[in-house]
């Protein structure tokens, strides 16, 4: 009844299928929706349509909370032991492994991602599936002790229904982040993926049956925000909601929870993290880790290093080398799938406008292009990785994030100067401290108003470290024992022994 | 070239052929003991040599150190890291999934339990108990304290190096894999001595421990005997922590020769004369299944076994009259029959010690209920046995007998079961029978035991701790509390300025 899609990719850096099916997957089987506007599907290394996909509506999602409802009551929650709930994830881990050279091949088409940092990202949602998987059975309360006339002790009980919306930038990984943890603390889920990046979404829903988890545990409506992302924020039955995505759209989120059942949101938004470099930092370091801040993933990352101050003892040498590392990724761009390119192209027609619009805007206002700045080739999305310098803290492009292969650079004198230059601003997901010096390292990196602080690296975030905004980058924290919290609530239980009234 | 065991098994539970190599497993190798000698391994239904097993001595366990301790330094540790650890126990306890059935088989033809009950909480319990640390692995926690903002200050949770684990006969698998899980999980290396009653499903786990791809020298399994390898262990100069499970009296040694070598830690896991209590309320078909349970287990070789069951004197006939029945209808017989539900106690010495205990018992008037005899003229054998009429002095009532023996004990005030329930050195386990809600907490709450269960008994979970108070033992085993067992805690201050 739905379609499947398969295309034949003989390249370089992948040779084989990739097949999906692109219906909705609800209950454990694959249905159309009663929307008949599907999802075109573009690879953005072109421009063009790869193929399209259903796109749900509000009554799939009504369809989608009924299964994850019943399931939840009948085949999964507290009804299945955490070891058991654990082993399903493995199962998934497993499968996810064996499929694992599709499921990149799929980021790379779908997403622009080179077909090397598309492995990396699948073997990071591998990782996350295991990890959680062994939290399943460890989810503790606590006894608590207050009179011996009374046992009295916390339950972290699952939600019930949850739902998942995640962003583009990172499908597969994003995906994992929030299913792992939701499962192994027995909840039931139904994710929407990005309406621009639904396809490795759907390569999953169709290991869910074979991984042996129950019908409804898992369901995947690909849609729109104001098609189904909303009908989730506004649901009286989905307990909680978990979005991932861009602040502006996060505020609606929180917006409708307040309209509809106080739904409990945790948030993941945007970031103009600051990278700060000191006179004493390792400089050759430095310049490798700020260019991986702001150019991996052709910018497109929540935490990105986009506002990097340099010290100006320092300033001259390292943006001589930051241009050279700039231009060595100009170089070696091309198509995801040419086995050698290290940048690619963004991921989508809409954001390529955005970001080109911001390197508009940043020429308008008068800081200097010391590179890029401009398109990369006729074809596709291609932006050249873009270096401002002459940057006043003002300016629109010091400001508003850009999602985009674009860093700011930013002199400084003191350390006291850059901490509150870095702090200004409403966003605090992310931050860099690159010094030899082990004081000033954590003094700054404790001053800093960010959820992540990395000290003389950038990015390498870890499964097991908790991971979240400050201010309006987000609300809750992601990875770790942490997310455990995201998707638990506490029952305290009183027992009485022997109180008499 | 070091000892083999091929076996074939034809049996009506179990049919299949094994062979692997039973040498000392030291630095990934199997080899001989540095004397080549030999131990026998005997077949507890009839007596018989099984096969011969390498002797391990005082020499290899210093050549196990040796190699364990430059494991520890290069490739385990904390130079290997959790999610590697996780990745290597995950697929150990995939193989003994994969081979459940010859380890079942391996741990009935060695110890005597039945091959089902092997099969069914020995081995699963064990594969449970591996599956569940490798998880634990990649989340070992510190914390972070505040103290100043002048000051960064953190602990660590380090593996504390080479650490020595001394395991007893009545469930080889099982205790195998409750030291050895949390041990790899939080980073150490392990030199192991085995029962040398029941070595072969340890020695059968080196073979997996090698497929899975563990580094030489993490896992060292020495078999010998206790005066011998158990002594250097718990008196080994550069082994710093000591985890042993048996017999009280040997637990008190093993404290000894830590305080005269080097203060290294310890965690005992010793024995117990465990009180289950019914009361009036009881749902009275539900406690005697539970009892039966509790005391007939593994042939009564359960360090939490119930052995001693107090019954309230408005329960006592009815509870008496069924339990006795139930007791009655236990099947004494080969291990590998289909029907059996005990097999033979573990060996000659044992056997003699409960059949002793049951002559004492008799000695000092009490009643055989039901039981008190041996069964059949081979092998170690003997009935399910119940003595009624004690006295709280007598032998049988005081000393853990470890075999098939239970006493039961009419009572009828709440205060004086208790207190009856306490008057132990020991303090293991105990259970609560009442379906008063606030009489079994109550008294669950006022019972001096590691473990309390409430309508229920020997029912135990990987994520949940287990251990005695008082002469029962030291430190937690199972759940998270393990990993503590096995951490050295440092704790780091970083100066952020404060200046001299």
């Amino acid at each position: 009844m739905t379609d499947q899609f398969s295309l034949k990719l003989d390249t370089p850096a992948y040779k084989g299928t990739v097949s999906i099916n692109t219906g909705l997957f609800i209950n454990g089987q694959w249905l159309k929706s009663v929307n008949p506007e599907k999802l075109d599907v573009v690879n953005p290394a072109t421009g063009k349509i790869v193929t399209s996909v259903e796109g749900g509506c509000s009554k799939d999602i009504d369809i989608a909370v009924d299964a994850a409802e019943k399931a939840y009551k009948t085949s999964w929650g507290l009804k299945v032991p955490g070891s058991t709930r654990g082993q399903m994830l493995l199962n998934l881990a497993k499968l996810i492994e064996e499929n694992a050279d599709e499921f990149a091949a799929l980021e790379a088409l779908n997403c622009g991602k080179p077909f090397g940092q598309a492995q990396q990202e699948i073997a990071g949602c591998v990782n996350e599936f295991k990890y959680y998987a062994g939290w399943a059975d460890k989810v503790h309360g606590k006894t608590i002790e207050t009179t011996e006339n009374k046992m009295a002790y916390t339950r972290h009980e699952p939600y019930g229904v949850v739902a998942a919306i995640i962003p583009w930038n990172g499908p597969m990984m994003m995906l994992s982040w929030k299913v792992a943890p939701a499962l192994a603390t027995g909840n039931t889920i139904i994710v929407k993926p990005s309406e621009l990046t639904p396809l490795s979404a759907l390569k999953f829903a169709s290991l869910v049956n074979e991984a042996g988890i129950p019908p409804g545990v898992i369901n995947i409506v690909n849609g729109t925000g104001p098609a189904v992302g909303e009908a989730m924020a506004y649901h009286p039955r989905i307990r909680k909601l978990a979005f991932t995505g861009s602040t502006l759209t996060g505020r609606k989120i929180q917006e409708a929870s307040a309209k509809s059942n106080l739904k409990v949101i945790t948030l993941e938004l945007g970031g103009k993290s600051p990278n700060i470099i000191f006179d004493d930092a390792d400089l050759e370091q430095a310049i490798k880790w700020a260019s991986f801040g702001i150019f991996a993933n052709m910018g497109q990352a929540c935490c990105a290093g986009s506002r990097i101050f340099v010290q100006e003892g320092i300033y001259d040498k390292f943006i001589e080398g930051f241009a050279a590392a700039a231009h060595y990724l100009q170089q070696n761009t091309g198509d995801p799938f040419s086995g050698k390119a290290l940048h690619g192209p963004q991921t989508s027609s809409g954001q390529f406008d955005r970001i080109m619009s911001y390197i508009n805007s940043g020429k308008t206002d008068g800081a200097h292009i010391l590179s890029g700045g401009e398109r990369d080739g006729n074809e596709g999305y291609f932006i050249k990785p873009t270096i401002f310098t002459e940057v006043k803290p003002n300016m629109k492009i010091a400001q508003e994030e850009i999602f985009g292969p674009v860093g700011v650079v930013i002199k400084f004198k003191t350390e006291e100067e850059v901490i509150e230059m870095a702090n200004n601003t409403t966003y605090g997901l992310a931050c860099g401290v690159f010094t030899e010096n082990v004081s000033r390292a954590i003094r700054v990196a404790h001053a800093l108003e960010a959820g992540t602080a990395w000290i003389n690296t950038y990015h390498t975030i870890e499964t097991m470290v908790p991971f979240g905004g400050y201010k309006q980058s987000g609300i809750g924290r992601e990875q770790g024992e942490y997310a455990l919290e995201n998707y638990t609530q506490v029952k305290a239980v009183h027992i009485n022994i022997g109180l008499k009234l | 070239m070091s000892t083999h065991f091929t076996h074939e098994f034809d049996t009506p539970a179990y049919k299949g052929k094994v062979s692997f190599p039973t040498g000392l497993f030291i630095d990934g190798k199997f080899v001989d003991g540095s004397d080549k000698t030999t131990i026998d391994v005997i077949n507890p239904t009839n007596g018989k040599v099984i096969t011969k097993i390498a002797e391990a001595t005082a020499k290899d366990v210093d050549i196990a150190v040796e190699a364990a301790q430059r494991a520890f330094d290069t490739t385990w540790g904390l130079n290997a890291s959790g999610a590697t650890r996780s990745r290597l126990m995950t697929k150990l306890w995939e193989f003994m999934e994969r081979d459940q059935k010859i380890l079942a088989a391996l741990e009935a033809l060695d110890n005597g339990k039945t091959f089902q009950w092997a099969l069914d909480v020995d081995i699963a319990f064990s594969t449970d108990t591996i599956r569940y640390y490798s998880g634990w692995a990649d989340k070992i926690h510190g914390q972070v304290m505040e103290t100043d903002d002048k000051k960064l200050t953190y602990s660590r949770h380090e593996p504390i190096g080479v650490v020595g684990q001394i395991i007893p006969w009545n469930f080889p698998l099982l205790m195998w894999t409750w030291k050895i899980g949390p041990a790899l999980a939080t980073g150490n290396t392990v030199v192991l001595k085995p029962s040398e009653f029941t070595p072969l499903t340890a020695i059968y786990m080196c073979s997996l421990i090698q497929e899975a791809g563990f580094p030489p020298g993490v896992v060292n399994i020495v078999t010998g005997y206790g005066h011998t390898v158990g002594n250097a262990i718990s008196s080994h100069m550069k082994i710093e922590k000591v985890a042993f499970t048996g017999s009280t009296l040997v637990g008190r040694k093993i404290m000894e020769n830590a305080a005269k070598s080097n203060l290294k830690n310890v965690t005992l896991e010793l024995g117990g004369k465990s009180p289950n209590i019914i009361f009036n309320d009881a749902d009275l078909e539900q406690a005697v299944n539970w009892s039966l349970h509790g005391i007939f287990w593994n042939h009564g070789q359960a360090c939490c076994a119930g052995s001693r069951i107090f019954v309230q004197s408005g329960i006592y006939d009815k509870f008496l009259a069924k339990f006795t029945e139930k007791t009655k209808g236990l099947k004494v017989g080969d291990p590998f029959a289909t029907d059996s539900y005990q097999g033979p106690q573990v060996s000659q010495q044992q056997y003699d010690r409960i059949m002793s205990y049951i002559d004492s018992g008799k000695e000092e008037g009490a009643t055989v209920h039901v039981g008190g005899e041996r069964v059949g003229n081979e092998g170690y054998f003997i009935q399910p046995t119940i003595f009624t009429n004690t006295e709280p002095h007598m032998k049988i009532v005081q000393e853990e007998i470890f075999g098939p023996v239970g006493v039961v004990i009419k009572f009828e005030d709440e205060d004086d079961v208790v207190h009856q329930a306490n008057d132990t050195m020991y303090g293991l386990a105990s259970a609560v029978f009442s379906q008063d809600i606030n009489k079994a907490l109550t008294v669950a709450h006022r019972l001096r035991a590691g473990t309390a269960w409430v309508n229920c008994a020997n029912t135990l979970n990987a994520s949940v701790p287990f251990g005695g108070y008082k002469q029962s033992g030291i430190g937690r085993e199972l759940g998270e509390y393990a990993l503590h067992n096995y951490t050295s805690v440092k704790a780091v201050h970083v100066n952020l300025g404060i200046k001299m």
